[in-house]
C-alpha cells in the first residue's frame, strides 16, 4: 500500500520550489506572533490556550491540510499529468494511500511541530497546554488530509471547497450552532487535547467516544471513496 | 524542355484587408470586458459560473434580510448596520471571491501560455496589466456594492431619511472601491506567482485571511493587557483592517477592533498612505512580472 517512487513525486510536488514558501509561512508567523505576545504579556496560560486554540487549531492547520492534501493530488488533475501515473501498474488505492501518507507527514510537520514550539515560547508548557495542542494538531492532520485529498480527486475547486469548510463551517457555523461542532474535525481532535491540559483551558463540544468513531470513519471513508474515485477518473477538458 | 505555355500562376484572388483597424484601444477595452465577463462565467462553461454566482447571491441575500427587518419592524429609522460595515462583515466571502476569480483571470493565460499570443497584438505591457487589474477590481466592486444599492433602495422605499442615507450610501461605496482596488491588487499579484490554480487560490486566501487572523488575535491580546495604544498600529499589517482604519478615519464607519476606539484621523493619513502604497506596489509588481512573462 506504499510506493516510493509516487511517494517521492508527491513529496516534491508539495516541496518543490515556492509552494513551500506558503506551508513555511504559516508556522513563521505562528511563531513570530507566539514571541510577540510573550514579549507584550509575559507568561499567561489563558492567552496561550486562546492564541493556540484560536489562531494554531482553527486556522493554521485546516489551511496547512487543505494546500497539502489537496496540493497532493489537485495540480496533477487539473493539469492532466495523473495519466502517466495511472498508466503505470500501481494500484489506485495504493497511489491514494502513498499520497496521504506523504499529505499527512506534511500536514503533520508543520502544524504540529510549530504548535509545540509556540506553546513553549508562549508558556513553557504550563498545564501541559503545548503538549495537548500539539497532540489535536496530529490528530486533526490525519483527519484534514484524507478529506481534503477526498476532495482533490472529486472536484476542480478543490481549494475552495476546502476553505469553505474550513473557514465557513469549522469557524463561522460552528460558533452559532451548537450541532455543526459535531460534525467538526477541530472539535474532535479537540476532545483529546482537553483530556491531557489542565481543568478548565481546553473544552471541546463532542465527547470522547463520538469523536474517535467519527475520525476513523471519516479517515477510513474518505481515503476509501478516493481510491475508488481515481479507479473511474475521467479527465475534464479546461473548462 | 517544357513549351512555355505549360507553367502558369493562377491568381485565385488573395485580396489585403481593407476594414477599419480598431487598433490598441479596441484590444484593450475587449480584454478589459472578456476578463470582467470572465471573473463572473459569463461566456464560460456552467459549471465556471456556478462558483461565482452562489458567492454573489450570499454576498446579496443578507442585504435583502437587512432591508425585509428593516421595513417590517415598525417605527425604525434606519438600517440596523451602517453601509461601511457590510463589507467587513461579510470579508471571509470577498476573499473566497476573489481567490478563486484571481487565479482564473490571471494563471490561465499563464498556463497555457498564451501571454505571448496577446503581446503579438497591438497591445502593451501596460494595456494588459491595465486591463486585467480593472476587470478584477470591477469585479470586486460589483461583488461589494452590489448589497449596498440593494440596502440603500430599500432604506428609500421604507422612507428612511434621504440626505443621511444618501450620506452612508457614498461613504460605503467609496469605502468599497478602495477595498476593491486594495484586494484586486493583492489578489492578481499572488496570483500572476504561479501558473497553478489551485496553489494561487492557496496563495491568495492564505494572503488575506493569515495577517487578518495574525493582527486581530494580537490586538485582541493588547486589549486585554491594557496595551489599547498599540492596536491602531497593528492594524496596517493585514488588508482588511487597513480598509477598516480608513473608513473608521475618514468615512464615518464604526470600527471592529477591539475596545471599538478605532483609528484617529492622524493615524488614519498613515492608514490611506499604506493603502495607496500597496495599490501602487501591486500595480508595479504586476508590471515587472509581465517584463518576461513572454518569453
Amino acid at each position: 500500500m506504499y510506493n516510493p517512487t509516487v511517494a517521492r513525486l508527491t513529496y516534491r510536488a508539495l516541496l518543490g520550489r515556492r509552494r513551500a514558501l506558503i506551508l513555511f509561512a504559516l508556522p513563521a508567523l505562528l511563531i513570530a506572533i507566539s514571541l510577540a505576545v510573550r514579549l507584550l504579556t509575559g507568561v499567561d496560560d489563558k492567552v496561550a490556550a486562546e492564541l493556540l486554540g484560536g489562531f494554531a487549531l482553527a486556522t493554521m492547520v485546516p489551511l496547512i491540510g487543505v494546500i497539502a492534501g489537496t496540493g497532493a493530488i489537485g495540480p496533477e488533475i487539473d493539469d492532466g499529468s495523473i495519466v502517466y501515473l495511472l498508466a503505470k501498474p500501481v494500484k489506485r488505492p495504493t497511489i491514494i494511500m502513498t499520497k496521504l501518507i506523504v499529505a499527512i507527514a506534511i500536514t503533520m510537520a508543520f502544524s504540529a511541530i510549530p504548535t509545540l514550539v509556540a506553546g513553549f515560547i508562549l508558556n513553557g508548557n504550563g498545564q501541559s497546554i503545548a503538549i495537548a495542542y500539539m497532540i489535536a494538531a496530529l490528530v486533526a492532520s490525519v483527519a484534514y488530509s484524507a478529506l481534503f485529498l477526498l476532495l482533490g480527486t472529486v472536484s476542480r475547486h478543490a481549494v475552495v471547497f476546502g476553505l469553505v469548510y474550513a473557514l465557513i463551517w469549522e469557524s463561522l457555523f460552528g460558533s452559532l450552532v451548537d450541532g455543526a461542532k459535531t460534525l467538526s474535525v477541530q472539535q474532535w481532535s479537540l476532545t483529546l487535547a482537553e483530556k491531557v491540559a489542565g481543568e478548565g483551558y481546553v473544552d471541546s463540544a463532542v465527547g470522547m467516544p463520538t469523536a474517535v468513531v467519527l475520525l476513523a470513519l471519516v479517515t477510513v471513508g474518505a481515503t476509501a471513496y478516493a481510491g475508488q474515485r481515481l479507479r473511474r477518473l475521467t479527465l475534464a477538458g479546461e473548462e | 524542355m517544357a513549351p512555355e505555355t505549360s507553367t502558369q500562376i493562377h491568381n485565385i484572388g488573395y485580396r489585403s484587408y481593407e476594414g477599419a483597424r480598431l487598433g490598441r484601444a479596441y484590444a484593450r477595452k475587449s480584454l478589459y470586458s472578456q476578463s470582467l465577463r470572465g471573473a463572473y462565467g459569463l461566456g464560460r462553461s456552467a459549471k465556471s459560473k456556478v462558483l461565482p454566482m452562489i458567492l454573489f447571491a450570499v454576498m446579496c441575500v443578507p442585504a435583502l434580510i437587512i432591508v425585509a427587518v428593516a421595513i417590517a419592524v415598525p417605527g425604525s429609522t434606519e438600517l440596523p448596520i451602517k453601509y461601511t460595515t457590510y463589507a467587513l462583515t461579510t470579508q471571509v466571502i470577498i476573499g473566497l471571491y476573489l481567490a478563486s476569480q484571481a487565479p482564473q483571470t490571471v494563471s490561465r493565460d499563464l498556463r497555457f501560455k498564451t501571454v505571448p499570443l496577446y503581446f503579438s497584438r497591438p497591445i502593451e505591457r501596460v494595456d494588459y496589466v491595465v486591463a486585467k487589474y480593472a476587470a478584477m477590481a470591477s469585479a470586486l466592486f460589483v461583488l461589494t456594492a452590489t448589497p449596498l444599492l440593494i440596502m440603500y433602495i430599500g432604506s428609500l422605499l421604507a422612507k428612511f431619511d434621504f440626505g443621511d442615507q444618501t450620506k452612508g450610501f457614498g461613504q460605503g461605496i467609496v469605502s468599497v472601491l478602495l477595498l476593491s482596488l486594495l484586494f484586486a491588487g493583492l489578489g492578481l499579484v499572488m496570483a500572476a506567482l504561479t501558473p497553478r490554480r489551485g496553489f494561487g487560490v492557496a496563495a491568495v486566501i492564505a494572503m488575506l485571511l493569515i495577517p487578518y487572523g495574525a493582527v486581530s488575535t494580537v490586538q485582541a491580546v493588547a486589549y486585554g493587557t491594557g496595551k489599547a495604544g498599540a492596536i491602531e498600529w497593528l492594524g496596517l499589517f493585514s488588508p482588511i483592517t487597513l480598509i477598516d482604519g480608513v473608513q473608521t478615519a475618514f468615512l464615518g464607519a464604526t470600527t471592529a477592533f477591539p475596545g471599538g476606539e478605532g483609528v484617529s484621523a492622524g493615524v488614519g493619513v498613515v492608514y490611506l498612505l499604506v493603502v495607496l502604497a500597496l495599490i501602487a506596489g501591486s500595480y508595479a509588481a504586476l508590471m515587472a512580472r509581465y517584463r518576461k512573462a513572454g518569453l
